[in-house]
């Protein structure tokens, strides 16, 4: 194999990488399928080191290595899941190494997000249901509020991150918005439990699902990776807290 | 309210708040109402043995390996990562209320409920944890043919 071909190997191996890390995919996943991107191309010892802010990809006991960075990590499955479809195909040598460099770089930039509107909607929705099965007490009143609260804080926080690259801003924003919303609905009495409401409405923003994952990591051995995602759902945790915590302060 | 009305309501707000979830982290079209019932069975079991007086540890654990082997089940019908039917499905079990109480607890200076909360919130992280990989574990017995692929060359 030349060294042009191998370094298009592992260029490839990399963009898949990046791909999924960015998307929120499991880090062995990750690993795994690198590895068998890079084995079914030819090369048949490859070396992976991943972590949440970088990767690396070389050949064993060659002079052959790429390095890629990573700078935002979000949960985006549609795009684990066609990385993994292209991955498959290529193994089933369905499509060739440059048909899956191409569909890989089509994925990273064209994969399609359901609109705003429906994202806004079923914020709403996560909001009031889950406000409902958490408060465990069918407060069947503010149902609607915490779908109004959860809808806005939801708008606001795609808002914020359009407009700016600076981390957990949105969420601070958004929770802000949410606190303050929450506190003039059941002051103008269309609420009645302001704690029901806020729980619901920051439902569509809380890092459960990073805390989760982050543990999960841990548990499974790739400490850095663990750390750096727990810090990170950490932070935006406090984020949010903060922002109703300044609504509290000054209204309550 | 009828118990039968309860289970019903919490089963259908469960399965739809999942649904909703999907929508919001852009979950493959065609995985959308499938992840619903990942999310339907955690939450069933955590709620029924909550009700039944388990206490949250080991509701949460079982409810997540709920979420874990229906998660699995279904990756493999349709040939799917799993994490496309577990991230969800973890929606309704995620400890948010506490971790929203915790956090007012503590900038209204209630720092001892606070830190109670806050330990609360990490053990059901926790339990969660152990849970999904318990039913990693119950996949990786029952899946046939060999655990180690061939492109692994060390270890």
């Amino acid at each position: 194999m030349k060294a042009v071909q191998k370094n298009k190997v592992l260029e490839t191996c990399l963009i898949a990488g990046r791909i999924m890390i960015e998307s929120g995919s499991e880090m062995y996943r990750v690993e795994d399928l690198m590895n068998r991107i890079a084995y079914n191309a030819g090369v048949q010892r490859s070396v992976v080191f991943t972590t949440p802010t970088g990767l690396f990809i070389g050949i064993e006991n060659q002079p052959y290595a790429q390095l890629g960075v990573i700078s935002v990590r979000t949960i985006n499955l549609e795009k684990v899941e066609n990385v993994n479809t292209a991955s498959r195909q290529f193994a089933n040598k369905e499509i060739s190494l440059d048909q899956l460099m191409a569909r890989l770089k089509h994925i990273d930039h064209d994969t399609i997000h359901f609109p705003i509107w429906m994202q806004i909607v079923a914020a709403a929705i996560i909001s009031a249901l889950l406000m409902i099965i958490f408060s465990g007490e069918y407060d069947w009143l503010d149902i609607l509020p915490a779908a109004v609260v959860g809808a806005l804080g939801y708008a606001v926080f795609i808002t914020v991150n359009r407009l700016t690259s600076i981390r957990f801003i949105g969420e601070f924003l958004s929770a802000m918005v949410i606190g303050l919303a929450a506190y003039l609905l059941t002051g103008w009495h269309l609420g009645v439990n302001i704690d029901n409401i806020i729980i619901g409405a920051v439902m569509p923003l809380v890092p459960g699902v990073a805390i989760t994952n982050s543990i999960r990591d841990l548990l499974a051995g790739h400490l850095l990776s663990g750390m750096a995602r727990g810090m990170e759902a950490t932070l935006s945790a406090f984020a949010i807290g903060t922002g109703i915590a300044l609504v509290f302060r000054f209204f309550m | 309210m009828p118990y039968w009305g309860q289970f019903i309501i919490q089963a259908l707000f469960s399965y739809c708040s999942t649904v909703a979830f999907g929508i919001c982290i852009n979950l493959p079209r065609r995985a959308l109402l499938w992840c619903g019932f990942a999310g339907m069975a955690g939450w069933q079991v955590y709620w029924l043995l909550f009700n039944f007086g388990s206490g949250r540890m080991l509701a949460n654990l079982l409810g997540a390996l709920a979420v874990g082997i229906c998660g699995n089940i279904m990756a493999r019908r349709k040939k799917m990562p799993v994490i496309i039917f577990n991230i969800p499905g973890l929606v309704p079990l995620v400890p948010g209320g506490i971790a929203y109480r915790a956090i007012r607890n503590l900038v209204l200076g209630n720092l001892n409920e606070a830190a109670r909360q806050g330990v609360s919130v990490i053990m059901i992280a926790g339990a969660i944890a152990v849970g999904f990989m318990l039913a990693q574990i119950l996949a990786d017995i029952t899946r046939k043919g060999t655990i180690t692929p061939k492109w692994v060359s060390r270890h």
